[in-house]
């Protein structure tokens, strides 16, 4: 047995306020660090959350997004005709031919463009995203342009809302419906009938097929049979992993700016811990001494040290993850990189951003009790009584 | 009578600027169990070096030392602290309580070092704090006692383990006459109804009639040797 542990946790608790000072230093930056990680998580579970396990998303080979991809009518008829497909209400095949199509809008206010993303869809288009909820208006009649838009759309682009009109391609669109798609990449879409879309604008070929599985079990069968079939040159995909490959380089890019920036942060907090750790030490020299003398080991004597230190970064860390838990009120809208459409998403903590943000913070503490811990351990005893 | 101190021709030296300066020649010393030896001497004599040799938190630089039957020299850093933990009893100057512990806690802190349970530990620690008539005040905290008391805390530490030997650098050096004389009486009363072997550091010579022998340091030297005839009626 060491030192005892209320040795360590009150020697913490008597000097409250360096404590609390060293704690919030190592705190900021567990919370820079944390708050990009729950900006990645965010982001990956919006466009995860997009898409159904039971549904398949057909686009051309090699193509890594929809914008990029075209799929030709032949070769969406043959798709659609694949046994597999479910059968909707009514007997209808659950397939949707769609077409995407980035556009650049003016918002509301300021004017300023941004990207949206237009989708025509097929008539069973909207019942293939149950995700999808229309909360006001009706649902746009397929042959027509008519359009209905994200509740967010709506809100942050001119001629979106409800009721209003908006020119797409060489077409004018009404607003016939707002929907909520909740924390799907679907929220910040408009949709409209694909035909009417294709001829708006210019464009002979689809960008992708979206079908529901009647078996989900048989995804791999038909995964492998439309892409030996010589006609087709696709690749076929459930979509949540569709949605969550989309979301990878941008989540990579934010984890690693996250690690840089908290690292060169973290290089103060460090210091801030070595400072107290040390003053620490000089302080309790005698006591040290005194421990030694008893006859806990060098051993001990750093160990204590060791898990003031750690104890301290615990602390920080707690906090800093306390600060950045208020962030999950925030919503943040940004480009998403690989469609280059705007995208809104939330801050989001879990269990995995709480262990990295902790043991970030433990190493942290590690950095910067060691020094101390071994100076107060290979103090001579003789030395560190006459310290009193 | 067992010899439990037993030094043969020790000496130590330190280094001073360049200069080699010695501190302890040729000490040759024995003492038996239940002794209670006064070391007494002018400042810088070496006293405090001598003590700390016998208690094992400093080496010498040559001579035999053998202490509770065993040559502390030839011991490894953690073989001698465990040996510390087992056989020597700390008293100090300035008390050196841990400030963050309560008296109770202060008293356990070697039991730690201890195969002894929880419960044990318990009442190791209980009886001490009784032994040095402190048990109302277990639950302080150092800086809520005075300083006579706070040295009746830390001689129940030295005492809680049971060690071979008891060693005090200056035990009265901080107190009041009062205070002095209370820690005299009861490191008086552990020689002589517990039999507890004290070796203490004093410039104090009231400190110095409560033990039966006392030594003389000179520069460096044993010097004298008195032996005051125990006057309490043995038992
Ligand atoms: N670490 C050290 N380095 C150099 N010299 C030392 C060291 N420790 C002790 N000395 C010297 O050794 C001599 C003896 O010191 P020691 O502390 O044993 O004396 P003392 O008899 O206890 O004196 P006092 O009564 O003042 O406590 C002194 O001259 C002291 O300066
Ligand atoms: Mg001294």
């Amino acid at each position: 047995m060491g030192i005892p542990y209320s040795y360590i946790v009150r020697n913490l608790w008597v000097r409250k306020i360096t404590t609390l000072l060293t704690a919030g230093g190592m705190a900021l930056v567990v919370f820079v660090f944390a708050a990009v990680l729950m900006l990645s998580e965010g982001l990956k579970k919006t466009l995860v959350a997009t898409g159904s396990p039971e549904n398949v998303v057909i686009i051309r080979r090699s193509a890594e997004t929809e914008v990029q991809s075209s799929v030709y009518r032949d070769q969406a008829s043959l798709v659609a005709s694949i046994p597999e497909i479910a059968n909707g209400p009514g007997g209808a095949r659950m397939v949707s031919r769609e077409v995407l199509v980035l556009m650049v809008l003016p918002k509301r206010g300021t004017g300023s463009p941004s990207n949206v993303t237009i989708r025509g869809l097929s008539e069973m288009g909207p019942a293939l995203r149950p995700q999808v909820r229309l909360v006001e208006g009706r649902m746009f009649r397929p042959g027509t342009s008519e359009i209905i838009a994200g509740t967010k759309i709506a809100e942050g682009f001119q001629g979106a809302g409800l009721g209003e009109t908006i020119k797409l391609g060489i077409q004018e669109w009404k607003v016939v419906g707002l929907f909520d798609a909740g924390k799907t990449g679907f929220a910040s879409e408009i949709w409209g009938d694909a035909d009417q879309m294709m001829q708006a604008f210019r464009r002979d070929s689809y960008s992708s097929v979206i079908f529901r599985l009647s078996d989900p079990g048989s995804f791999a069968r038909v995964k492998e049979r439309l892409e030996d079939d010589r006609r087709l040159t696709v690749e076929a995909e459930r979509e949540p992993q569709f949605y969550a490959r989309q979301s990878e380089l941008m989540a990579n890019f934010l984890n690693v700016l996250g690690t840089i920036l908290s690292t060169i942060f973290s290089i103060g907090a460090i210091i801030g811990a070595m400072i107290t750790m040390y003053a620490a030490v000089a302080n309790r020299t005698a006591e040290i001494g005194t421990l030694r003398a008893l006859g806990f080991r060098r051993h001990d004597i750093l160990t204590a040290f060791l898990a003031e230190s750690l104890l301290l970064s615990l602390l920080g860390g707690a906090l800093g993850l306390v600060m950045a838990s208020f962030m999950q009120a925030f919503t943040v809208s940004t480009m998403n990189w690989q469609t280059f459409a705007e995208l809104a998403f939330s801050f989001t903590m879990n269990a995995g951003v709480v262990v990295q943000g902790l043991l970030f913070a433990l190493i942290m503490g590690l950095a910067g009790g060691f020094l101390p811990a071994v100076r107060a351990a290979r103090l001579d005893i003789v030395d560190a009584l006459r310290a009193s | 009578m067992t010899a439990v101190v037993e030094i043969e021709h020790l000496s130590k030296a330190y280094q001073r600027g360049g200069q080699v300066v010695p501190v302890l020649q040729d000490i040759t010393l024995t003492l038996q169990t239940g002794d209670f030896v006064a070391l007494m001497g002018p400042s810088g004599s070496g006293k405090s070096t001598l003590l700390n040799l016998i208690a094992g938190i400093d080496a010498p630089d040559s001579g035999l030392l053998r202490v509770a039957g065993v040559d502390i020299t030839g011991l490894r850093e953690s073989e001698l602290a465990q040996w510390r933990a087992e056989h020597v009893g700390f008293i100090f100057q300035f008390y050196n309580l841990m400030p963050v512990l309560t008296a109770y806690e202060n008293v356990e802190l070697p039991l730690t070092l201890t195969h002894l349970s929880r419960r044990q530990r318990c009442e190791h620690a209980r009886l001490a704090l009784d032994l040095v008539n402190l048990s109302d005040r277990a639950d302080h905290y150092p800086s809520q006692l005075s300083g006579g008391q706070q040295q009746r805390v830390a001689i129940a530490r030295a005492l809680v383990t049971d060690p071979t030997i008891i060693v005090a650098d200056e035990p009265t050096g901080d107190l009041d006459r009062v205070s002095a004389r209370e820690i005299l009486d009861l490191l008086e009363s552990l020689n002589d109804s517990l039999r507890r072997t004290i070796i203490m550091v004093t410039h104090d010579q009231a400190a110095a009639e409560c033990a039966h022998i006392v030594r003389h340091l000179e520069k460096g030297v044993l010097t004298d040797k008195i032996e005051y005839p125990r006057e309490r009626a043995q038992a």
